[in-house]
């Protein structure tokens, strides 16, 4: 709980839900006929509405990117280091706006909505969605808020996935495309990755093939463990030995199959918490978006091909260690766009934090994000809001 | 943007409007910046020091984080106008290697390195029996960066043997100053070379 708001926090913020009622057809097929999204802003939108960045949410984000909610909460919003007064983005200068993905299950319209077609939650029965699908119902919040252009489109992992598709899709819509720890697609080896994890949820006799909320049960334990497994290979193996190495939680081995080291009761503490928080369905449905995603794939699997389409400049970012999202995958961008001869720079930042990385508050990431970000503002409004 | 380094003042006289430029150790980005406001010049800048890497985002120049040890396979035949390398000749592991890389991704090449000919560099060693330091060349023979020095001779002939030609070459002091002195020996009297190179 904070005492008291940090002076470089954005401080309380309250959501806002905005309804949509046209259609919105999807990658699939499906149509979602009427849906919410949820969203947070942060700063100011000058006059001329040409300082506004959009967040663009990873895995298990959503809305709530800075700020407290009330004077209750543990923490702030998962990417604080990043937004606020005199962070790399800048609140003093732009308009952040952050929303809760389709398929979410923070208050966007996802599984756990109840369908207006049926007066039944989505459940499983919710349609599987695409990046795609995630970019254009950001465009129409943008719309909505009366933003023409994007300052800057910023996101990692996912969301990083998310801004590569803005820069094609609505390449007149945004200045600057920010993708961190990212990739163009994904590996066989993080697809394999993603499968354990909805295998280790689906497989969950509380799962009911996703109908769970109707059953009035919880796949609480295959949640529990896809998360375990996901959030063991966003850190590294540095991270993990300096952290735990083969600590005992007792001291001493107790030729038991209970939890004795502390990495794994680390792993149980950091599983438990998410199965009491994370929606299965969505879960199911966020790892299915990440393998489909391969913008390449309509251009002949030419990734150059691909981003000639953007118009804006872009920022890459990758972590050392960061092996889920590797920074040979960044560099894989990077040179791509250096075929299409776009603008872009690229860093890759030392870091034993594996793919976490990109959340944590990291001087040299900072610095380079913070410089970055100044130059999106000269850019785009003179750098004064 | 009147006050462009002076090795950089020699080398943009070769670059053309509108072209396409590759800075190989781009340091703050101040080339590639006067380029781009002054000639229209698209390019990048490759560089590895964190401090200068964040430099040249912040003065809004496109870098690259990449080791040119590590080579250059990633940039296409060539795709660049002007490949460009100041003062990084001699840091590299093989500079000959980078020599052909260079004028494979770029139409023509620009690089400056030190001269080892240098009359203070040759008396240096002939009269003291030491590895030569100087203002050029600060660094003792065990901590320098500058593994691989050459003379201007040494340069010619490894161009002459890898077919590469000489457009246009000036020698220079350690200020990077012209001097009537240096053109009329500058293999003894030049500190600092910039040679304008094709393969074409």
């Amino acid at each position: 709980m904070p005492d008291v708001i940090p002076e470089n926090s954005v401080g309380l913020v309250t959501p806002k839900v905005q309804h949509f009622d046209t259609p919105l057809t999807l990658r699939s097929g499906r149509v979602l006929e009427q849906y919410d999204l949820i969203y947070e802003t942060y700063g100011e939108l000058n006059a001329d509405r040409s300082n506004a960045v959009l967040i663009c949410h990873a895995l298990s984000g959503d809305h709530h990117a800075a700020g407290y909610h009330s004077m209750d909460d543990k923490k702030p919003g998962w990417w604080d280091t990043c937004i606020g007064p005199g962070k790399p983005i800048d609140t003093n200068k732009f308009f952040v706006v952050s929303l809760n993905n389709l398929g979410g299950c923070s208050g966007s319209t996802g599984p756990v909505s109840i369908n207006p077609e049926t007066g039944k939650a989505y459940g499983p029965d919710f349609p599987i969605m695409a990046v795609r699908d995630w970019v254009n119902s950001q465009a129409r919040l943008a719309d909505v808020l009366g933003i023409d252009v994007w300052a800057a489109v910023v996101g990692g992992s996912l969301g990083g996935m998310q801004v590569l598709r803005w820069s094609i899709q609505f390449p007149e819509r945004l200045k600057h495309a920010v993708v961190i720890a990212s990739a163009p697609k994904l590996s066989a080896q993080n697809i394999a990755f993603n499968e354990v994890a909805r295998q280790a949820i689906a497989k969950d006799p509380d799962f009911h093939d996703g109908w769970y909320q109707e059953k009035g049960t919880l796949p609480k334990a295959g949640l529990m463990q896809a998360r375990m497994l996901g959030h063991l290979t966003y850190l590294s193996d540095d991270a993990m030995r300096q952290k735990f190495g083969r600590e005992l939680r007792e001291g001493k081995l107790n030729f038991s199959f209970a939890p004795e080291f502390q990495v794994e009761s680390y792993l149980h503490y950091q599983g438990e918490k998410f199965s009491t928080r994370f929606d299965a369905n969505t879960y199911m449905l966020m790892t299915k978006a990440l393998d489909y995603f391969d913008p390449a794939r309509d251009h002949d699997n030419d990734l150059r091909k691909c981003l000639s389409q953007a118009k804006c400049r872009f920022l890459v970012v990758s972590f050392t260690t960061d092996w889920r999202f590797a920074p040979a995958r960044s560099e894989e961008i990077v040179n791509a766009l250096i075929h299409a001869d776009k603008d872009v720079s690229y860093a890759c930042i030392e870091s034993d934090n594996g793919h976490d990385a990109f959340l944590l508050p990291i001087p040299r990431y900072l610095d380079i994000f913070h410089a970055y970000m100044e130059g999106v503002a000269a850019r785009s409004f003179g750098g004064k809001s | 943007m009147s006050e462009l380094r002076p090795d950089l003042s020699i080398i943009q006289q070769w670059i053309r409007p509108e072209s396409e430029i590759l800075d190989l150790g781009c340091g703050e980005g101040e080339l590639l910046s006067y380029l781009k406001n002054e000639k229209n010049v698209h390019g990048y800048g490759l560089e590895i020091n964190p401090e200068k890497l964040t430099a040249c985002i912040r003065n809004g120049v496109n870098v690259i984080e990449q080791n040119l040890d590590n080579g250059l396979g990633n940039f296409e035949d060539q795709s660049i106008d002007t490949v460009v390398m100041t003062q990084a000749l001699q840091a590299v592991q093989r500079p000959d290697e980078l020599l052909d890389e260079m004028l494979r991704i770029g139409k023509e090449a620009i690089v400056t390195f030190p001269n080892f000919g240098y009359w203070k560099t040759r008396f240096y060693l002939l009269l003291k029996g030491r590895m030569p330091m100087s203002d050029t060349l600060p660094y003792n023979w065990y901590d320098t960066p500058n593994i691989h020095m050459c003379t201007f001779r040494d340069f010619e002939i490894l161009c002459r043997e890898k077919g590469i030609r000489i457009l246009n070459k000036t020698v220079v002091d350690d200020q990077h100053r012209e001097h009537w002195s240096i053109r009329l020996w500058p293999a003894m009297l030049g500190e600092i070379a910039v040679y304008h190179i094709t393969r074409r």
